[in-house]
């Protein structure tokens, strides 16, 4: 078996004497979609940002395609551009047009020159139907398009893996599900993928493995269908439960 | 009087339910509301003009009929004398703007450097941040004009090779030492606001500490503290004035002279009017942005 792009092993996160995170072990293989589902506060977002070393963990080891990213004499500003990361809230540069927003990290960090990175991000604008939005600033368009920009911008690098935290949960119904098909199409084209979610029937779709984290553990973790339809856990089940009386499955 | 009218669906009957614009006209109730809003705004206009030249003009009279009110006109307000020595307080008003492009722009540069030195974070610059954060909180405290003697009488008694005696730099220096500690924490405020989701979503893209600052932070820390920026630009204009005591002949220092010619204080009234021409305009321009800059805010949501 080839080297997945992602590995943690007995990973360990804790903020003073609270522990977020404990004994995380997974492996993301090429081209595969792992979903994190659990409550709020059980440690998902946390995880991510470990993963992109924006915080930094207690104990275990993160291996980016075989290599240990938790290693001190790994620079981190090297790894981050291997890895892209959309958040919850968007956070587009208000500052700057779409367009500006997508060559910044491709001109900056990757010296491309500006015709070949806007070129670049026109293509991919064009690709998710937002090409005549090149020109707008962040705040004239809706919650959806934003976080479209927000993947878009972190595609603009080719990254190896992508990793998604909670990318629907401040859009509106209608709008999650333009931002959930622009997920979808990514994982058509086989990228690597780990997300965060509450949306168990985008979940079901995109996933190739399903955890379930709770307490800064993982509970349970398999195929979506066992996971989302045949939880072996009583918290596991507790939890969906209670998903589905919120109208989320 | 029924809801229904306003929302009278007679224009829109002969064409699809969710046409936009062309056929609209004002219905009735929008028709009636707006004689009522002009209504409102005669009488309100009206208030007000009433109110206005009620208290100015009572304000006014007693100024005019008090008992020293010849003699204040006459040392105060002698104009024929004012015009007179006009052209010699320009001369010297010329010397304030000199001084507040030369500061303006020194502390500008000074103010950033400071404001960049408190807000880093690594670990080479520690000693730099703490002298940085002494500047501030020295120069913040003591009062400019102590600065301006200090620097003006202190620097030519130590009689340094090589150090000017020249009052005129020696009081730009002062104003731009003092006023550098003000607009570097206006600055770092502005820093500090820029929220940390933006810092880690630039950090995510691969993008250096560095390259964030340049990038991200300081372009919208820059536009939110624009406002209060402009508004030490006019104390600056003023406080220029201040460097008169070293020798420096401003304007304040020319209406100086002149007044003490001939006993009549016609020429300070004159220099007030003429920081008044430049500083009146500039604070307008200030509120302006300041009201664009707070609608920009609130229009900018969650991003």
């Amino acid at each position: 078996m080839s080297i997945p792009v992602l590995a943690l092993e007995k990973v360990r996160k804790a903020f003073g004497s609270e522990v977020v995170l404990e004994d995380i072990s997974i492996i993301v293989p090429e081209h595969t979609a792992t979903v994190f589902i659990g409550a709020s506060g059980s440690g998902k977002s946390t995880l991510l940002r470990c993963i992109n070393l924006l915080e930094q963990i207690d104990d275990g080891v993160i291996r980016l395609d075989g290599a240990d990213i938790t290693d001190p004499s790994v620079d981190p500003d090297e790894i981050r551009r291997k890895l892209g990361m959309v958040f919850q809230s968007f956070n587009l540069f208000p500052h700057m047009s779409v367009v500006e927003n997508i060559i910044l990290a491709p001109m900056r960090v990757h010296s491309k020159s500006r015709e070949e990175a806007i070129s670049e991000a026109l293509e991919l604008l064009d690709r998710f139907g937002l090409r005549e939005k090149a020109e707008q600033y962040p705040d004239r368009l809706s919650g959806g398009q934003q976080q479209r920009v927000a993947i878009i911008r972190s595609l603009a690098v080719k990254p190896r893996l992508l990793l998604l935290d909670e990318i629907t949960s401040a859009l509106d119904p209608v709008l999650v599900n333009e931002v959930l098909s622009t997920v979808r199409d990514l994982k058509e084209h086989g990228m690597t993928m780990l997300l965060a979610t509450h949306e168990m029937g985008f979940a079901k779709q995109v996933a190739d493995e399903v955890c379930f984290l709770e307490h800064g553990r993982i509970l349970e973790w398999g195929k979506p269908e066992e996971i989302l339809e045949n939880p072996k856990k009583p918290q596991t089940k507790e939890f969906l439960k209670r998903v589905h009386e919120a109208g989320r499955l | 009087m029924s809801q229904e009218v306003g929302r009278g669906s007679e224009n829109h009957s002969d064409s699809t339910p969710y046409s936009f614009g062309g056929s609209w006209t004002p219905s009735a109730v929008e028709l009636e509301r707006r004689i009522a809003r002009k209504a409102r705004g005669r009488k309100n206009s009206l208030v007000a003009a009433a109110s206005s030249a009620l208290v100015l003009g009572t304000l006014a009279t007693i100024i005019v009929t008090s008992p020293g009110w010849k003699n204040l006109s006459d040392t105060f307000f002698k104009w024929a004398y004012g015009f007179e020595v006009l052209p010699k307080i320009i001369l010297g008003f010329g010397a304030n703007v000199f001084l507040t492009v030369v500061a303006a722009t020194s502390v500008g540069i000074l103010g950033l450097i400071l404001a960049l030195v408190r807000t880093s974070r690594s670990p080479a610059i520690t000693p730099f941040r703490i002298l940085a954060t002494i500047y501030v909180d020295v120069f913040r405290g003591i009062p400019m004009l102590l600065i301006i003697l200090l620097v003006g009488f202190g620097i030519p008694a130590l009689r340094l090779k090589g150090v000017t005696n020249n009052v005129f730099i020696l009081g730009i220096c002062a104003v731009i030492i003092t006023y550098s500690a003000y607009v570097a924490e206006v600055i770092r405020s502005g820093i500090l606001t820029v929220h940390p989701s933006q810092r880690a979503a630039a950090r995510s893209l691969g993008l250096s500490n560095f390259q964030t600052l340049r990038y991200v932070v300081l372009p919208q820390a820059l536009r939110r503290v624009t406002p209060p920026l402009l508004n030490d630009l006019v104390s600056l204009i003023k406080d220029t004035g201040l460097v008169s005591i070293l020798g420096v002949t401003d304007a304040i220092r020319a209406a100086q002279i002149a007044s003490s010619r001939s006993f009549n204080y016609t020429p300070y009234v004159m220099a007030a009017g003429i920081f008044l021409l430049v500083t009146i305009p500039l604070t307008r321009y200030t509120d302006r942005t300041l009201r664009k800059s707070i609608d920009r805010q609130n229009a900018q949501g969650l991003a």
